[in-house]
């Protein structure tokens, strides 16, 4: 378990002074001249060492990424694009980070900006993110203000940043998607090739980055690569911001070391699951784009990206859904369709007229009202969508209802026999059977 | 260059290629929604998806994905890419299971049926029966004015006909309207879309969302005689294919040809195809008591002849905007005969003076070779409805490198950005002596391309000295101390498409003969007795006095009601007739269909006639009449090619005296759906002027 020492987001809850004077009593803007005059390489490689992997749910190594970015510009500017459109249903951690530790992320744009030799920096907000937004832009101008960031700033190291609001749209978390809205057009995501890397913002070089993985940077910096690489397991390092929602008794966001076991994580911040242990249904462990789990298979399982792969999972954006008994997992599963069919861009084929399709097989199943050979045609359509389509939607779209049917067949079984039980023959049940 | 194994076979390609042309470099198929050749690449159906080896381990967009965007083997073995693997086939066979779900499957009523890439794809992607017992998507249909008929519920969001319209016709009326399913392409206000290239996203959408309005339900595909052709609405003579069933033609497409059209052609070209079928003059008429009476052919001739024979040499000729080599050389060669050369088919007070050589009325660097440019000067031309496709070169340029534009003239929307210099030719003057920024621009440019449009150098309000004085200065200006080695951007952009031919066979005023403003003018005080109008409507025929007036044309339009005889001729449709477009390439229609009634060909019509006057002209077919001008005009032979005006020409051009002290520029093409007696025969064209002037008072 995390000892209190080693927490980065120390105003997690909001208890103290957000701004700027209470941000340096907890150490943030210490000894970040120096960080920026031992250079980009010394970063980069400070942030390799500690093993930090993207937060915002694909878990790609941050310094990685970072290289991706020209050595040399070819005079072309260099952007960061911090991505703050936390969109994925149950997640809620990069809010905290703004509201009550904004100047974290400021420091570590600074940072990560010297890392990829980048002047400005754009951070996207989500839409519906207004005390968020207020608090980032305010923490941005006192940063300003202290000559902390802007031109020839105490620092050495000049960086602009320019908080964005976006309209409320799920897509724009997708990287390119957002880019294209920061551009001020229609959010729809880009193919790849070329990667933001070498084309982004405005055809520029940039690297977009989740706000926790940004956040986390000057804390690395000033402990050390190592003491974060100490955090968890191999290649699983570090602390993690963790949002638990659904049936546990105190629902909470919290910061926790990875590579602990999921049944300790829960009973130790959220005081178990309602109902004890033997109630648990499953849980989605990484926000809603992952398979769900079923209950007895994720009690033991270790809580990181490769404790999770190993029960078919993964850690996404570490937001845990967890659901008992009392849950219609098959209706819990169709409001994520749901969710995704309406987020859809509806830019790309599969995933348009896909993302539909299973909503509203999804919905005849809530009710029973379908075939069980339906249920292996359902799989086939999300092996369809899966893979085919520009961005990660269409996956994201795809993995929930394909770990409903791996996990939970019996169950869309025994409510489709239900159904047609209790089905009268003037035709309650429709007649599918027409074909 | 690059390796790439397609299906196991090694082939040789740019780097730059995309997979899906490296495939077909290498003779695989691959189907397709989105991409096109000439639009930007989407990357949205997913029909194109293939298997690669040296990429991400999952089936990727060949239409997006380029050949250096994969990585060679472990020993440096070249990428792979497969295009027929079960992988392959399985991935296709579910996005066309997507795109049919919502598909309403109305083939059998369906314009786009037979000729539909949804339709032709599933055959080899689609499976026999549907999966999908859901509700289909109902989309509403949308106005998109008189020219394209929608039926959204086909629509299968390729974005084809968005793309078209912001990159090629540069209007932004297009767009694709909500997210995921309830997507939808839309003009946004339910208004008419202004370009005046629309039509092309008919052809473009791949199913049969957008189909033609007048078009709709008159044919099916496989029923039509197709004909390629040329078009003759403007003087770019765009490549064009005739369809016709039985003895009407039921629609004009475009043809492929990168040096002229690309496959774009105007909404003029593309539409006006119901003119050809009215106000048709099918049989011969003569006026008797003041009223036209239809008649034979005999009594008609007899009537011309006797006239003619009357008057001696007080007879003129002048040849309007459709006509072709062969009437014209015939008309011409009647008249000799006759001991007359007052032929003319330049427009009213023209500066194109017929000692000037073949390079001042030609669009010289071509038009192919605007793409070349790197200044353009358009000089009071409106090429946006002068040769709306020559229009989209331009705007393509200028997407490409950004060039500067400038333009002299009436101030329009050309669907690029331009640096508007002045109204007139003491604006010229002005520019040619080497005053203003655009000026050093020009000086500094090695393609300059200096656009002369025919209402700078024929128009009744200028003059003949400032037509002449114009070309001189034009000339000027495209001879700078910078340009390339064998550049010669001197560009007249003609306004019809008999012009250049008949400029290059001489039918200007020769041996004695006046222009043609001069011959009205002539017949109005009397000193002319007969005025032949081949097909001429644009001249003032209310002033032609008690001429006896004898019009060949195929439509009933101006001339046709001034005349007194009427000798009923052919549509381009009907009748294989020379043209030579504003860049002096040498074209040839293709007969579709015959002429109505009694009409004939209009060579032969004059042919005739010369038997009737006693001076047989000597020719007796098409052929005949086609060896005498090929030996008289060699370069007319060269169907296809373009015989250049020399560039040494510009400075004997350039080195005239100015007289001029101003003059206001105007477009000769007011409206650009009515410019021609078929066009004005048109409803649908009459609709869409209509809509076009409306639209232009609601913007004041």
């Amino acid at each position: 378990m995390l000892a209190d020492k080693d927490r980065i987001f120390t105003n997690l809850y909001g208890r103290h002074d957000w701004t700027l004077a209470g941000a340096r009593q907890r150490g943030a803007w210490a000894g970040t001249r120096e960080f920026i005059d031992s250079g980009r390489d010394w970063i980069t490689n400070e942030v390799k060492a500690s093993g930090l992997r993207g937060r915002g749910g694909a878990g790609f190594p941050t310094a990685l990424k970072w290289t991706f970015m020209p050595k040399v510009s070819d005079g072309r500017p260099h952007y960061l694009l911090v991505n703050a459109d936390e969109s994925e249903p149950g997640t809620c951690k990069d809010r905290e980070i703004m509201r009550h530790d904004p100047h974290h992320l400021v420091e570590g744009c600074l940072l990560a900006a010297r890392a990829m030799d980048a002047h400005l920096a754009f951070i996207y907000v989500r839409g519906e993110f207004i005390r968020e937004r207020q608090h980032l832009e305010h923490a941005v101008q006192e940063a300003y203000d202290a000559k902390l960031i802007g031109k020839d700033n105490i620092h050495g190291w000049d960086l602009d940043i320019i908080v964005h609001h976006g309209a409320g749209a799920y897509i724009c978390g997708e990287e390119t998607a957002q880019m294209e809205s920061l551009e001020g057009k229609k959010g729809q995501p880009r193919l790849k090739p070329p990667f933001p890397a070498g084309m982004g913002v405005y055809g520029n070089p940039t690297t977009v980055n989740n706000v926790e993985s940004i956040a986390v940077v000057p804390e690395i910096l000033r402990r050390s690569g190592a003491w974060f690489a100490s955090i968890g397991r191999a290649n699983n390092t570090g602390t993690k911001l963790m949002c638990v929602s659904g049936h546990v008794n105190r629902p909470a966001t919290f910061e926790e070391a990875m590579g602990e076991s999921f049944k300790d994580i829960i009973d130790k911040h959220c005081g178990g699951v309602r109902g004890g242990w033997d109630n648990l249904l499953a849980v989605i462990p990484g926000g809603s784009s992952v398979p769900c789990v079923p209950g007895e298979k994720i009690q033991n399982a270790v809580y990181d990206f490769d404790g999770l792969r190993e029960v078919g999972s993964s850690m996404g954006t570490a937001a845990i859904i967890v659901m008992d008994k009392s849950t219609d997992i098959i209706k819990a599963i169709w409001r994520l369709s749901a969710f995704y069919k309406h987020e859809s861009c509806g830019q790309c084929t599969p995933c348009r007229e896909g993302t539909g399709w299973m909503m509203r097989v999804m919905e005849r199943m809530v009710e029973g009202r379908a075939q069980k050979r339906e249920i292996d045609m359902l799989f086939e359509v999300t092996k369809q969508i899966e893979g085919h389509t520009i961005c990660a939607l269409g996956d994201a779209a795809a993995w929930p209802i394909q770990g409903l049917i791996r996990n939970f067949r019996h169950v869309i079984e025994q409510r489709i026999d239900q159904y047609t039980y209790s089905s009268t023959s003037d035709g309650a049940v429709p007649s599918i059977a027409a074909e | 260059m690059a390796n790439i194994k397609v299906d196991g076979q090694l082939v040789e390609v740019p780097d730059y290629y995309t997979l899906m042309q490296a495939a077909e470099a290498a003779g695989a198929e691959i189907p397709r929604f989105c991409y096109h050749d000439r639009l930007s690449v989407a990357g949205n159906c997913r029909m194109c998806l293939v298997e690669v080896k040296g990429g991400p381990p999952k089936p990727q967009a060949s239409c997006a994905m380029s050949v250096k965007d994969l990585r060679p083997g472990p020993n440096g073995e070249p990428p792979e890419m497969f295009t027929n693997t079960p992988m392959v086939k399985k991935a296709r066979e579910g996005v066309m299971e997507f795109l049919l779900i919502n598909h309403p499957l109305d083939c059998p009523i369906c314009d786009q049926g037979g000729e539909c890439d949804l339709q032709d794809q599933a055959m080899a992607y689609g499976v026999s029966g549907s999966r999908f017992f859901e509700n289909k998507r109902a989309v509403e249909d949308k106005y998109m004015g008189p020219l394209i008929k929608t039926s959204m519920n086909r629509c299968i969001h390729c974005t084809r006909c968005v793309r078209f319209t912001t990159e090629v016709a540069g209007i932004s009326e297009l767009g694709l309207l909500g997210r995921g399913e309830d997507a939808e392409i839309t003009p946004y206000l339910e208004r008419a879309l202004t370009s005046e290239l629309q039509g092309n996203v008919i052809d473009l959408c791949p199913v049969g969302a957008l189909t033609s309005k007048p078009y709709a339900f008159h044919a099916r595909p496989w029923e039509l005689s197709k004909t390629e052709s040329i078009d003759v609405m403007d003087a770019v003579g765009s490549a064009v294919r005739v369809d016709a069933r039985g003895r009407e033609v039921m629609r004009v497409l475009p043809r492929v040809n990168e040096a002229i059209n690309e496959e774009w052609i105007s909404d003029k070209t593309r539409f006006h195809w119901d003119g050809l079928k009215t106000q048709r003059l099918d049989r011969p008429y003569v006026r008797k008591n003041g009223r036209l009476q239809s008649t034979t052919w005999d009594e008609a001739f007899a009537t011309v002849a006797a006239r003619i024979k009357q008057a001696g040499n007080r007879v003129g000729a002048i040849a309007g905007d459709l006509s072709a080599v062969e009437e014209m050389y015939a008309l011409k060669g009647l008249l000799a005969s006759i001991g007359s050369g007052m032929t003319d088919v330049r427009p009213a007070m023209s500066g194109i003076d017929p000692s000037m050589p073949r390079s001042a009325y030609l669009f010289n660097p071509t038009i192919a070779g605007i793409e070349e440019a790197d200044a353009i000067l358009i000089i009071g031309a409106n090429p946006r409805r002068e040769a709306a496709v020559l229009n989209a070169r331009i705007r393509k340029t200028w997407r490409a490198k950004g060039i500067p534009v400038a333009v002299i003239g009436e101030q329009a929307d050309l669907t690029y950005p331009y640096e508007y210099l002045g109204a007139g030719f003491e604006t010229l003057a002005d520019l040619a002596a080497g005053n203003g920024a655009f000026a050093n621009t020009l000086a500094n440019a090695q393609r300059p391309l200096i656009i002369v449009g025919e209402g700078a150098v024929s128009h009744a309000s200028l003059g003949k000295q400032a037509g002449r004085d114009t070309i001189a200065l034009a000339a000027k200006l495209a001879s700078g101390a910078n340009v390339a080695e064998g550049w010669n951007g001197f560009a007249l952009l003609h306004n019809a498409a008999s012009r250049v031919g008949g400029l290059d066979i001489g039918f200007v005023p020769h041996n004695g003969g006046v222009c043609s403003a001069d011959q009205i003018a002539m017949a109005g005080r009397g000193e002319l007795d007969v005025l032949i109008l081949l097909g001429a409507d644009e001249y003032d025929t209310s002033a032609m006095g008690n001429a006896f007036v004898v019009y060949i044309g195929s439509h009933g339009d101006k001339g046709a009601n001034r005349a007194d005889v009427i000798l009923p001729g052919a549509t381009y449709t009907e009748k294989s007739g020379t043209y030579v477009n504003t860049e002096g390439r040498v074209q040839v229609t293709t007969r579709a269909v015959f002429p109505p009634g009694d009409a004939k060909e209009d060579w032969a019509i004059i042919r005739a006639l010369s038997g009737v006057i006693g001076q047989p002209l000597p020719y007796n077919s098409l052929s005949q009449l086609r060896s005498a001008i090929y030996a008289e005009f060699p370069h007319l032979a060269r169907i296809d090619q373009i015989t250049p005006g020399s560039v040494g020409d510009l400075a004997t051009l350039a080195g005239a005296a100015i007289k001029t002290q101003s003059a206001p520029y105007k477009s000769r093409v007011s409206d650009f759906y009515l410019s021609n007696p078929i066009a004005r025969a048109s409803a649908v064209m009459a609709e869409c002027a209509a809509m076009a002037s409306g639209m232009r008072q609601a913007a004041e």
